[in-house]
């Protein structure tokens, strides 16, 4: 992988979200837009400033547009400018982030809107039916798998290969639901306690109620601008300072589900390019991507902040905690604010964005923090995006 | 900005179904004549990225993208979709090799609507639920209709100019290996047919072709390993006009105006008619008009009652067939007319403009200028 840095300098200067909510009123173009609008009045632009749109989108089906970019844009702003929706299942909304960054370093365009969006309270019966559709036409459609299911075989794996219980991963959810409780874009944020995720409903085991993030619809949107004209707009540009991404064959049953090779693979390639050569001491605050509570743990240990194995026992000590070495998901993460897909992405880059800014508010952690690592996760177990950023 | 390079590009398929490969194998086809075209590459060590343009409800599989990384060899490397024309994701492979993060980049698209059993249901659900699609269309050509009476209004094209569109791009298809729906027809034959939506015939209105286009991207500074006559891509835009068909101002390509100036400005390009060929979407007779216009060439009737527009003229138009002989590869109908203008430039001239449409319903489109 070539990182040979000689890209321009790339600033995220402004950053908006729609509440997360299990059943918003407004149209997916309006979610976008109300995003985009508080994003624009963040940086003080304007939507005539923008140059490029990219949009960011997980499944057609759930919003049931098909080209859900094309009817997107117009709610992006994506109209009479360049507008293109990237794509990469459930790691769409860090990718959103990256493609915005690429507009901007290639030297297309000097200020990017980066728009997410996902309204998934469409979906009839249940936004899970949008997923019997993602399987393999002809070895594994006929099994009628859900995506719970294929879950609870990684959760399973991760649990058997590490020796981890369910006490010590249902403390993420505890975490991250606490942690959500000062977020005000929060669906799901409040106090529980281990207890409560072991005394709700199996879905699958060892996948329970509380193991799992909620169904949401939100919108999120990013500005990134030139380096060199970052400090017209603002005294505090954050600077993207490292970008990666991989994607592992389409073959999830040959997979060692334990360990996601592919994310230390994407993790490697923006570290290389943030100049990141020891994780754990460099990085200070961290939002993995946790639609389900071992997932955050997983990612840790793909994003090289835990050694295989190690994130529980690192959780139990309090490191990821809020105010412990590295804060992990202090926006309280999809377990805590919902899960939009893709908007669920933004919203990690967003929340790293707020923190490097300090401007996090109530959701701001204790200790200085001066690189921030999101990371989102997708497709059929096999998609990994990463974002550095710095202040 | 840095000129981009095609190194390779390899096709599979332009058949009305391909019956006897499925997607997968049709990508990995033109993937491996890619590789072979690129010298003998091994994608594996040699490609820094991977793109594939695909969307969910062509390919009838929720998040297809799963499926984009095995049969072009980007499994565990950066592999992504751009949910789009297969040129706007040569407008991204082209941003990733100027941001530095790629020196080479592969580019995939394809299409297989030979199994799509519904096909004008599936181009309904574009449109807007709340606006449009209760309005219960029985036949979404009529937004073509629509656009193209206005466009001739304006522009004083006929419905005979539209018949010669039609006959100049089918007699063209037959000069390459890719052109079902080519054959040679009469004025006669195209203006007896009857209209589907007016001023529209069967035979104006290109029909949807099985295929897969692989094109490879270099850096200037890596071209050269891979190919000794590089195709540049000197520059390239995209846009869209509207995402609503109510709001939008039909008969003009808008899209193409404005992706035209980002692609000339970025090529230092002063006018159309300085290049040797146009490549630009006729899935329609009209639209092959409508995009020359928007490319800056004022006159259209005019210049293609003269003979302006034909093969062996000042400026051919789809000297290979365009979509009208050899069908649109959905997503891939961008890089189907890349593949066109790089045959033609191969066969020795020296510049071309290929310019895209993403189709009804939306207002999209992108526009590459390219030189040898």
């Amino acid at each position: 992988m070539k990182t040979n840095l000689k890209f321009r300098r790339v600033a995220a200067i402004g950053a908006g979200m729609t509440p997360f909510r299990r059943r918003m009123l407004e149209t997916p173009q309006e979610m976008a837009w109300e995003a985009s609008r508080r994003a624009l009045d963040e940086a003080g632009l304007e939507l005539r400033d923008i140059d490029c749109v990219v949009i960011g989108s997980a499944p057609d089906a759930f919003d049931g547009v098909h080209m859900k970019g094309e009817y997107l844009a117009h709610g992006a702003g994506g109209v009479m400018r360049p507008s293109s929706r990237v794509y990469v299942g459930g790691a769409t909304g860090v990718m959103t982030a990256i493609a915005g960054w690429y507009h901007v370093a290639s030297g297309m365009c000097k200020k990017v809107l980066a728009v997410a969006e996902e309204k998934m309270s469409t979906g009839r019966p249940h936004p899970q039916a949008v997923f019997r559709y993602i399987w393999d036409p002809i070895t594994e459609k006929p099994l009628n798998p859900n995506l719970i299911w294929i879950f609870a075989m990684e959760m399973h794996r991760y649990m058997f290969v590490n020796k981890v219980s369910k006490e010590e991963i249902a403390l993420v959810s505890v975490k991250n639901k606490r942690n959500a409780a000062s977020n005000p874009y929060a669906q799901l944020g409040g106090e529980i306690t281990v207890d409560d995720v072991l005394r709700s409903e199996v879905l699958v085991w060892p996948v329970q109620l509380l193991d799992v993030s909620p169904v949401s619809d939100g919108a999120a949107a990013m500005v990134f601008v030139d380096g060199d004209i970052a400090r017209r707009y603002t005294d505090t540009p954050i600077w993207v300072e490292g970008v990666g991404w991989t994607l592992d064959n389409t073959s999830w049953p040959n997979r060692e589900l334990a360990y996601p090779r592919y994310l230390e693979n994407a993790a490697r390639m923006a570290y290389r390019m943030a100049g990141i050569e020891r994780p754990q001491k460099e990085i200070d605050v961290v939002e993995p991507y946790d639609p389900f509570d071992y997932k955050e743990l997983h990612h840790l240990e793909g994003l090289m902040l835990a050694k295989r194995g190690e994130a529980p026992l690192l959780l139990k000590e309090g490191f990821f905690d809020k105010d412990g070495d590295i804060p992990s998901s202090p926006s309280g993460g999809l377990l805590g604010v919902g899960n939009p897909i893709a908007a669920a992405g933004l919203m990690k880059v967003i929340s790293i964005y707020w923190q490097l800014k300090g401007t996090a508010g109530k959701m701001q952690v204790k200790r200085p923090v001066h690189t921030g690592v999101a990371q989102a996760w997708g497709d059929l177990m096999q998609a990994s995006t990463v974002m550095v950023m710095r202040n | 900005m840095e000129n981009v390079g095609i190194v390779g590009i390899g096709w599979y398929g332009f058949s009305t179904n391909v019956h006897d490969l499925s997607f997968r194998e049709m990508m990995f086809e033109a993937a491996q004549r890619a590789f072979y075209d690129a010298g003998g590459m091994n994608p594996r060590e040699q490609v820094d990225a991977f793109i594939s343009c695909q969307e969910d409800f062509w390919e009838g599989i929720s998040i297809s993208d799963e499926f984009a990384p095995d049969p072009v060899g980007g499994a565990m490397r950066p592999t992504m979709t751009v949910a789009g024309d297969g040129l706007q994701g040569l407008a991204h492979g082209f941003m990733l090799i100027n941001s530095g993060v790629a020196d080479v980049v592969v580019v995939e698209s394809h299409a297989k609507p030979s199994d799509i059993l519904t096909f004008p249901e599936i181009v309904e659900l574009a449109m807007d639920p709340v606006y449009v699609r209760e309005a219960k269309i029985p036949n979404y050509h009529f937004i073509a209709g629509l656009d193209a009476t206005k466009f001739m209004h304006r522009t004083g094209v006929s419905r005979e100019d539209l018949a010669e569109v039609v006959i100049k791009n089918r007699a063209s298809g037959l000069k390459t290996g890719r052109a079902p729906h080519a054959s040679l027809l009469s004025k006669e034959d195209v203006l007896s047919q009857e209209a589907v939506v007016y001023p529209l015939t069967r035979v104006d209105i290109a029909r949807p072709v099985d295929g897969a286009v692989v094109v490879v991207l270099a850096s200037e500074t890596f071209a050269r390993k891979f190919n000794d006559t590089p195709i540049w891509i000197t520059g390239i835009g995209f846009a869209t006009d509207n995402s609503n068909l109510e709001l939008a101002r039909l008969g003009d390509a808008l899209y193409t105006r404005k992706a035209s100036s980002l692609a000339f400005s970025m090529a230092r390009l002063e006018s159309p008619l300085k290049v040797n060929g146009l490549f630009v979407d006729d899935r329609y007779s009209y639209k092959e008009l409508q995009h020359v216009e928007a490319l800056g060439v004022t006159n259209v009737a005019e210049k293609f009652r003269e003979g302006y527009f034909h093969e062996g003229s000042y400026l051919p138009v789809n000297p290979k067939g365009g979509h009208l002989a050899k069908g649109y590869p959905l997503e891939a109908s961008g890089l189907s007319l890349v593949l066109d203008a790089v045959e033609y430039m191969r066969e020795g001239a020296s510049s071309a403009i290929v310019a895209s449409w993403r189709g009804i319903p939306t207002f999209t489109g992108g526009v590459a200028v390219m030189q040898r």
